[in-house]
């Protein structure tokens, strides 16, 4: 296992290493559009051309990146160029908020997950697992601003009981916790269904186990075959599905910020690309690959250890 | 990112052999195909359906907004009319999602039949590029690329295109796997059937059931990844109709007139629970037989 660990953490880094090269590559190719950017629209192409050799912009992309990545290694992120501060400390502000909201939002969504995707799969066919199904179905069918929209046109516009916009900071008389609710509301009704089908789809096989027959036909109560049985055994499968939601819930989360505006890591990559704040985007992408490939790390490691069935061969 | 239906079509590889034959659809489905059929119909006929040009600002209907003879469903912040413009953006998603994910369908078919065919170096490298585009979040490449390139449709459609074919590859990949041991394979290759032959007509038409679920649950989300394209202000330049900047552009004035941004929003919501309800319909179909 701990060779399988290292295996991957080199696997990781080799894909770190090609996805920021795409990045960089792909921000990079055209130098002349940096300087552009700096001095605006009615700087002479003199002017330009001057700025990019004195940026060392002229130099080849892959001498520039090798470059960047040292700079990445010691720490060094660069200067966000909409923000005027070092890439590093806006990054780490966004990222905190949007850890903040996504910590809840697993809190929420896994348990009734777990509560639902069971309730379904315990009686496949029956009118139970029918209803959540397909509400779970309908549910991961509405995009999130949709789904956004609907809940802050109910409970902003109409009922007034929630703020309509997240921005983090008390704004009238809506107190942070408040500003949470309905961006943590479409992250879990739309993310929710996945995991529910997910779940559902374990459970149902586990429950088809001569196992859960014997202990039945033992004569235990149904409440603690469920419970003492089937459930340990039906999460194993949908485990690394659970932890990959983390991915969605950190990286993914764009539409929600943006529709309640919210100071996020999506929202704050989404300004960096749009202005072409070209430091931002490629430390932001490289920041977006780690956390998926550790959720991911994570998720085929304790999917090891929960199910010592599992062997890795090659 | 998230797909129920496709769930389910993990386990039956064996099964789908014999149930590809009927496409006969459970009520769900008829349910889903009777919502994209209407949406389709709207959308070809828009053309003559005597609704104002989409884009085409009654500048007097401003004045009250809302719903009313003249314009059935209002008209938007420019006083165009709400009707003609989410008609006009189903005709928008309507091509731009079935180019994008038939594009994703034939490259990650073909990657995915050849992969799981021959295996070796191929399957490897092609196996471990396609996690690697699966494992970066979609939505932020999309926003790098398309700010980079610019939002065009053919760029929507090429950057879907790229990202949904692992998910495609991924299946047929798996169900080739599986297919290559069987003896009409193998009897095949006795005949001295060349590599191309029996990937296209021996082992793909059996694997057709899961890949058409699969589709109808591609269309959904890629209707789902355009929306939030456009919500985003990366889609379709204005001012082409498309639902998701009908959305951005009247968002700001829910308080006031909430019909602007929620009409769009219904229209987005009714065509993917019609292609999730298809997919169902058809799921419950391939896996009985």
């Amino acid at each position: 296992m701990a060779r399988y660990a290292v295996r991957q953490l080199g696997y990781m880094a080799l894909t770190l290493l090609v996805v920021s090269c795409a990045v960089f590559v792909l921000n990079e190719f055209a130098p002349g559009d940096v300087a552009r950017k700096l001095l605006g629209a009615y700087a002479t192409q003199e002017q330009v051309e001057h700025l990019t050799q004195q940026l060392g912009l002229d130099r080849p992309v892959l001498v520039r990146y090798v470059e960047y990545m040292g700079d990445v290694l010691t720490g060094n992120l660069g200067q966000s160029l909409t923000f005027k501060v070092p890439v590093a400390q806006i990054l780490l502000e966004r990222l905190s908020n949007t850890l903040l909201l996504a910590a809840i939002a697993f809190a929420v969504i896994v348990p009734l997950a777990v509560l639902f995707g069971v309730l379904a799969g315990m009686r496949e066919g029956s009118f139970q697992d029918h209803s959540i199904l397909i509400a779970a179905n309908f549910l991961s069918s509405l995009p999130e601003f949709a789904t956004g929209v609907f809940l802050a046109c109910i409970f902003a516009v109409w009922l007034g009981w929630l703020p309509g916009t997240s921005p983090l900071s008390p704004s009238g008389n809506w107190s942070i916790a408040s500003q949470l609710v309905l961006p943590v509301l479409v992250m879990a009704l739309y993310d929710m269904g996945y995991l529910i089908a997910m779940i559902r789809v374990s459970m149902i096989g586990v429950m088809r186990q001569p196992f859960i027959r014997t202990a039945t036909l033992k004569g235990m109560k149904r409440r603690d075959v469920i419970v003492k049985h089937a459930l340990r055994n039906a999460l194993i499968a949908p485990f690394t599905a659970i932890l990959l939601q983390i991915n969605y819930l950190i990286a993914g989360v764009v539409v929600v910020e943006t529709v309640f505006a919210y100071p996020g890591f999506g929202r704050l990559m989404l300004q960096a690309a749009m202005s072409k704040d070209i430091a931002l985007v490629e430390a932001g992408a490289l920041v977006a690959v780690l956390i998926a490939m550790t959720t991911q790390l994570a998720g085929d490691l304790g999917y090891m250890l929960l199910d010592p069935r599992i062997r890795i061969q090659k | 990112m998230t797909d129920i239906a496709g769930i389910a079509s993990q386990a039956p590889v064996v099964a789908t052999a014999r149930g590809a034959r009927s496409f006969r659809l459970s009520t769900a489905g008829y349910v889903g195909l009777a919502i994209i059929a209407a949406w389709a119909t709207a959308a070809l006929l828009a053309p003559v359906l005597p609704l104002p040009a989409p884009n085409a600002s009654d500048l007097a209907a401003l004045a009250d907004p809302r719903p009313s003879a003249a314009h059935w469903l209002g008209v938007d912040l420019s006083g165009r009319d709400i009707l003609s413009r989410i008609i006009w953006g189903a005709r928008t998603v309507l091509t731009v999602a079935p180019i994008a994910v038939a594009g994703a369908t034939i490259v990650g078919a073909v990657l995915g039949l050849f992969a799981g065919y021959h295996r070796g170096a191929v399957d490897a490298v092609l196996s471990r590029t396609s996690d690697i585009i699966l494992s970066f979040p979609v939505i932020i490449l999309y926003m790098i690329i398309l700010t980079k390139f610019g939002a065009s449709a053919f760029n929507i459609i090429a950057v879907i295109a790229v990202t949904k074919a692992p998910i495609i590859y991924r299946l047929v990949r798996a169900m080739t796997l599986e297919l290559r041991e069987r003896e009409y394979v193998a009897a095949a290759q006795m005949r001295g059937e060349s590599a191309l032959y029996i990937m296209l007509v021996e082992i793909l038409p059996n694997a057709r059931g899961p890949i058409v679920v699969d589709v109808c649950l591609r269309l959904g989300y890629t209707t789902i990844a355009i929306g939030a394209l456009g919500f985003l202000g990366i889609g379709l330049p204005p001012p082409t109709p498309d639902w998701g900047g009908m959305v951005r552009e009247t968002y700001g004035m829910i308080s006031v007139y909430p019909h602007m941004a929620i009409l769009p929003c219904i229209a987005i919501s009714s065509l993917v629970v019609g292609f999730n309800l298809i997919a169902v319909g058809l799921r419950r179909r391939v896996r009985h037989g």
